[in-house]
């Protein structure tokens, strides 16, 4: 049984087709990131996946019942987009009251505060926390109580890198736990590393549902090189390579996917003469512009 | 459980913001004002000095009940909206029942203090001027049972509107319009009536109910001693008879449930 199982869902509001026809599955201990552009549906199947807005149409199951049951609820740990709190309480105060909600120890929240980093401020009141430090707030009342299923919209908008990579600690340390994680984001190039699979939706459509070396592949985006070389031997090395003169020394080339030894084993032919070699895979930006643009058809 | 987390939590909130110290100085400033300006006359008048002052404080009650109920509540559901802790709290494991009802007992809690402390005081100060023979316990407990009545039919409105108007500004529109109404332009509206209708039908036999029908009217007449009711304009007096106090004791006891009911109604359909 997986924690979270989404069979052809659809979502109308009258005319207007917000989520089209989306199928996908979330595993315990599996962190699916949910990617799309503002308006593409994500915030909707969030909230379908809660129980807090009707389905139109197709079904979905969350820890073996609907949307919304108690036994799903206290199982799951959930962070709204851009995430608010009343803020005339303390950070304690406020986590106090969630851990009591899904009947949890109030330790657990208080060594919460301090694993999110706001222990110094657990006291003060949340009016005049900055937006990084509830966005924490906000993380540490999802980890509350060893949800099975976590559910984040947007985690890390409003985060400094090094806040990001904390919580991406978190998120794998909840998965290690055997969590099924579904966060949604457009911030692309942290999910590389961070996330077992990456679903993209466009216009309420799921375009692409795999691995990311899986959807590099069936994209065959180009691999660019960028070989360097010294003032007086970058002639040679253009002439040899091909590729585009980039400044006094270098030489950028590109080729598919299924070219890149080949043209690897033609750079380490010349020799000495080259200095310095860069290979960059698509990024996921790339990846994703490409998939959200060929949506009609595929699915 | 999680109705007593969240009225603890609520009753916290409304401590920080001054809510409760708020309602508890208007209670106990009017109280003590009008109790101290009604003693002067009582000799000449030959009620007591108890009915006196609960007579004063029972027309002030009327327009300040209400509205400081609906202050407490217009922002309970529209504000998360507007502040977005409601799409949060939503999520958590407990029905939308238990969240109203949580709010319901924290801000019946404020009331319940304010009333309590603005009544202890006139309480106090009968007794030092007329010693402790002049405590009528009847007309004070009526009068403090009936205000809590009333002011938790009006946190029940509130929230209803606070539901149905998902913007802050707007609800606090239309809640001091419903308090308007309530308040003031009902019972206008009524003697306007009964002015055209000269004893007629509707003087006779709708007036009295429509006028318990408000639960503002029917806590004034629960509270007002028959001689001060045969003061005032005879068409009232008359509801007093016709209805009786089975009909005001009904009104007042019916409003705050159904009051609740439209609540959680209008919070169940309120779509994060």
């Amino acid at each position: 049984m997986s924690a979270l199982n989404i069979q052809h869902v659809f979502k109308r509001h009258g005319a207007l087709e917000t989520v089209s026809d989306v199928s996908m599955k979330v595993e315990a201990g599996e962190r699916v990131a949910l990617l799309g552009h503002n308006g593409a549906g994500k915030t909707t199947i969030i909230k379908m996946i809660l129980g807090l807005m009707p389905i139109t149409q197709g079904e979905i199951q969350i820890l073996g019942g609907q949307p919304g049951h108690a036994a799903a609820r206290k199982q799951t740990g959930f962070l709204p987009e851009s995430v608010a709190f009343h803020g005339s309480l303390t950070g304690r105060e406020q986590l106090h009251h969630f851990a009591r909600l899904k009947s949890t120890s109030l330790k657990q929240a208080d060594d919460l505060l301090e694993r999110v980093g706001l222990g110094h401020a657990a006291d003060r009141k949340i009016r005049t926390y900055s937006k990084g430090m509830r966005q924490r707030v906000g993380l540490a009342q999802v980890v509350l109580g060893q949800p099975k299923i976590a559910i984040l919209d947007e985690p890390t908008s409003g985060l400094d890198p090094v806040s990001r990579h904390e919580f991406y600690d978190i998120v794998e340390e909840m998965a290690h736990n055997g969590a099924a994680v579904l966060l949604s984001s457009h911030a692309l190039t942290e999910l590389e590393l961070r996330t077992d699979r990456i679903a993209i939706l466009s216009k309420g459509k799921l375009v692409a549902n795999d691995s990311l070396s899986q959807l590099r592949q069936q994209a065959c985006l180009p691999i660019r090189f960028k070989v360097t070389a010294t003032d007086e031997t970058i002639e040679s090395v253009n002439k040899e390579l091909g590729g585009e003169r980039v400044n006094g020394r270098s030489v950028e080339l590109t080729c598919g996917p299924e070219d890149k030894i080949g043209v690897l084993s033609a750079i380490t032919a010349l020799g000495p003469v080259v200095k310095d070699v860069d290979v960059t895979p698509a990024s996921l930006e790339q990846l994703y512009r490409h998939y959200s643009q060929s949506t009609h058809g595929e699915s | 459980m999680s109705i007593l987390t969240i009225a603890k939590l609520e009753l916290l909130i409304a401590r920080r913001n001054l809510w409760v110290a708020t309602a508890i100085i208007l209670m106990a400033l009017f109280n003590v004002v009008l109790t101290i300006a009604g003693n002067a006359p009582s000799g000449v008048l030959g009620a007591s000095p108890m009915t006196i002052a609960l007579t004063s404080i029972t027309t002030l009650s009327v327009y300040l009940i209400p509205l400081i109920a609906l202050l407490l509540s217009f922002d309970a559901i529209a504000g998360e909206a507007e502040r977005g802790t409601l799409t949060l709290g939503l999520s958590y494991p407990l029905s939308r029942g238990e969240i109203l009802v949580g709010k319901f007992l924290a801000h019946m809690a404020v009331l319940a203090i304010a009333i309590g402390i603005g009544l202890a005081l006139t309480t106090v100060l009968i007794v030092s001027r007329h010693g402790v023979s002049a405590i009528e316990w009847l007309p004070l407990l009526r009068i403090y049972a009936t205000s809590l009545a009333l002011g938790a039919t009006f946190i029940g409105l509130g929230y209803t509107i606070s539901s149905l108007v998902p913007q802050t500004g707007a609800a606090s529109g239309v809640a001091i319009a419903l308090w308007l109404i309530a308040v003031v332009l009902y019972d206008l509206g009524l003697l306007g009536a009964l002015v055209a209708d000269t004893g007629g039908y509707f003087s006779k036999v709708i007036f009295p109910w429509a006028l318990v029908a408000n639960p503002a009217d029917a806590f004034r007449l629960l509270n007002m001693p028959s001689q001060s009711v045969n003061m005032l304009a005879t068409g009232v007096g008359a509801a007093g008879g016709v209805s009786g106090v089975v009909g005001q004791l009904a009104s007042l006891l019916l409003w705050p449930f159904a009051a609740i009911a439209f609540a959680l109604i209008a919070f169940r359909k309120v779509q994060p």
